[in-house]
């Protein structure tokens, strides 16, 4: 299949250099060369952030904030350094507003058990929406039975959108907080973010925004969102696992109580009574993801380096993936939204995903087959699973003809 | 290296695409019971009516792969008229075929017959839940009644 005109050839010419730097993907799985297609499930690691984490257990390795030796200090400042990058790469005001968590499903928690326990009660009302992941909802559900409060959900349209008339009749005095995604995982639906922050805002209700499907593909700045919690996994965005962000405004936070408690969220302890830390360490109790923080500040920075080449190369990418896909015989591709980035959510005649899944595996191609920890949305689309291919900034057209040519395949066994 | 027409053997498509004793059971069942996968979202009720400790009928519904649904299937085909006590020896012996815990020539292959077919699946760990649904549903179905999940 040729290449629509709309691919920009500057970047695409630079992605064998940036699939260089991905040891992971230089790989035959099954005999074939590996395409990894699972992007938003996790991204692979380069060499760079890989190298950063060896070094940093080669030459700094010890705790933070706790001893007057050299090493010490020195993975202090590194963990410091990295707060105030992902500060200024969200835009939040102060490194204090920027906590570090072991990725989005604890930053959410966090707000739901903290921002919970006190601005939550009987009768009141927590909105999310159909397209959520798991970890957007079930902390909610959590939340609302300890405290009887009433979880509201925004409905979608059959394409996948958000409908934004009903979200508006669900915002009351009793709504406490607005939780939605940026990116849906499951179909890759971009949600109008300015407008439901700006809704809930006028409502007087804070908004958690769920950004790990959004911060691997766009620019985000949350002073410009106004949006008041925002989380974000680090191995979603090149980093390793076990480390993830929660922006909050430090008006919300400095009235939350601790999460946690133990080492280094206390500035006093007796058994009398304990003073808290202040921001951020108050969030930040125990030994933190030292290695995990210093190979997220290294993957932050190859992110941003590379992602105004990646922005109109994957919107290419994706339309060629949407009509490649459409065009092959038995696919459907499930949704339509405004606007799709990411993710997206194909279906084949007759074949259920997890056996589209393992035939295109042992062609090399890794792709994700079931509910995508999204089941109310599956079950609102009336889908037990689907088949999605998500990408990463090392992905190539090549690796859609290699899914689409292995389609017929698929369709031949079980057709 | 893996083979997929192993896993996806003739019967095993054919099964999954004209699945046997497919569908609710009349006069309804005496036991009947869930499977569930968590995982991937397969779903079939296994419905039996045991008389006098025989399974005189046994019947499948729901929704789940090629692998889950052939499975159930030929599980439905192979349980017809056996006593409770050989169903359970025969789920026993299928696990452990599934799981790889045995190997073929470990197993009394003469009575597994047919569903020797789903033997390949040890080799792909991920689909072996898909295998083992039904008769982990049958299992619970006529000792315990209750739904049952391969989680």
């Amino acid at each position: 299949m040729n290449a629509p005109a709309s691919i920009p050839t500057t970047a695409a010419a630079k992605l064998p250099a940036i699939r260089e730097q991905f040891p992971t993907l230089a790989q035959t799985v099954h005999g074939k060369p590996l395409v990894y297609l699972d992007n938003a499930a996790t991204t692979q690691k380069p060499w760079c952030v890989i190298n950063a984490i060896a070094a940093y257990y080669e030459h700094d390795n010890s705790n933070v904030h706790r001893g007057v030796h050299a090493l010490s200090q020195r993975a202090t400042a590194a963990c410091e350094a990295v707060r105030d990058k992902v500060r200024a790469f969200v835009n939040a005001a102060e490194p204090a507003e920027i906590l570090f968590t072991s990725g989005t499903t604890e930053a959410i928690n966090l707000v739901a058990s903290s921002y919970g326990a006190n601005a939550v009660g009987s009768g009141d009302e927590i909105v999310i929406s159909t397209l959520e992941h798991h970890s957007n909802i079930v902390p909610w559900q959590l939340l609302c039975e300890r405290s009887g409060a009433i979880l509201r959900v925004i409905p979608i349209s059959d394409d996948g959108d958000l409908d934004l008339d009903a979200y508006r009749g669900l915002l009351n005095k009793r709504t406490r907080l607005v939780a939605v995604g940026h990116v849906c995982n499951a179909l890759g639906t971009v949600n109008p973010i300015h407008e439901i922050i700006d809704l809930a805002h006028g409502n007087g209700t804070p908004v958690l925004v769920d950004g790990a499907q959004a911060i691997p593909h766009m620019p985000v700045d949350v002073q410009a969102l106004d949006c008041d919690f925002y989380a974000f996994s680090g191995h979603k965005v090149y980093g390793p696992t076990g480390i993830g962000v929660l922006y909050g405004k430090r008006r919300l936070l400095d009235a939350m109580p601790p999460y946690q408690g133990g080492g280094d969220m206390i500035s006093s302890v007796r058994f009398e009574g304990t003073t808290y830390n202040e921001l951020p360490y108050k969030f930040e109790a125990g030994t933190p993801n030292i290695a995990g923080a210093v190979g997220l500040g290294t993957a932050v920075d190859f992110l941003q380096t590379h992602l105004p080449e990646f922005i109109p190369l994957e919107a290419a990418l994706m339309e060629y993936a949407e009509s490649a896909l459409a065009a092959v015989d038995g696919v459907t591709i499930v949704g339509a939204p405004q606007q799709r980035v990411g993710a997206l959510s194909f279906l084949i005649d007759n074949v259920h995903p997890h056996d589209i899944g393992t035939v295109v595996d042992l062609q090399g191609i890794a792709i994700r087959a079931g509910h995508h920890c999204a089941q109310p949305l599956m079950e609102r689309l009336g889908l037990a699973s689907t088949a999605r291919v998500s990408f990463g900034i090392y992905n190539t057209t090549a690796d859609i003809d290699r899914l689409t040519a292995a389609i017929p395949e698929v369709v031949r066994i079980f057709g | 290296m893996l083979d997929l027409a192993e896993l996806y053997q003739e019967v095993i498509l054919d099964h999954n695409k004209s699945p046997r004793n497919f569908g609710p059971m009349t006069p309804p069942p005496t036991h009947q019971a869930e499977g569930y996968n968590p995982l991937c979202g397969d779903r079939f009720t296994v419905y039996v009516r045991l008389n006098d400790d025989v399974i005189e009928e046994i019947r499948f519904e729901g929704h789940g792969c090629a692998i889950s649904k052939a499975s159930a299937s030929m599980m439905t085909e192979a349980l017809q008229g056996m006593g409770r006590e050989q169903a359970e020896a025969m789920f026993a012996e299928i696990h452990d075929m599934l799981t790889g815990k045995r190997k073929l020539d470990a197993l009394d292959t003469d009575k597994l017959d047919k569903l020797v077919v789903l033997s390949g699946v040890c080799e792909f760990p991920v689909r072996v839940k898909c295998a083992t649904l039904a008769w982990h549903a049958v299992h619970s179905a006529i000792n315990t009644q209750g739904p049952v999940t391969t989680e």
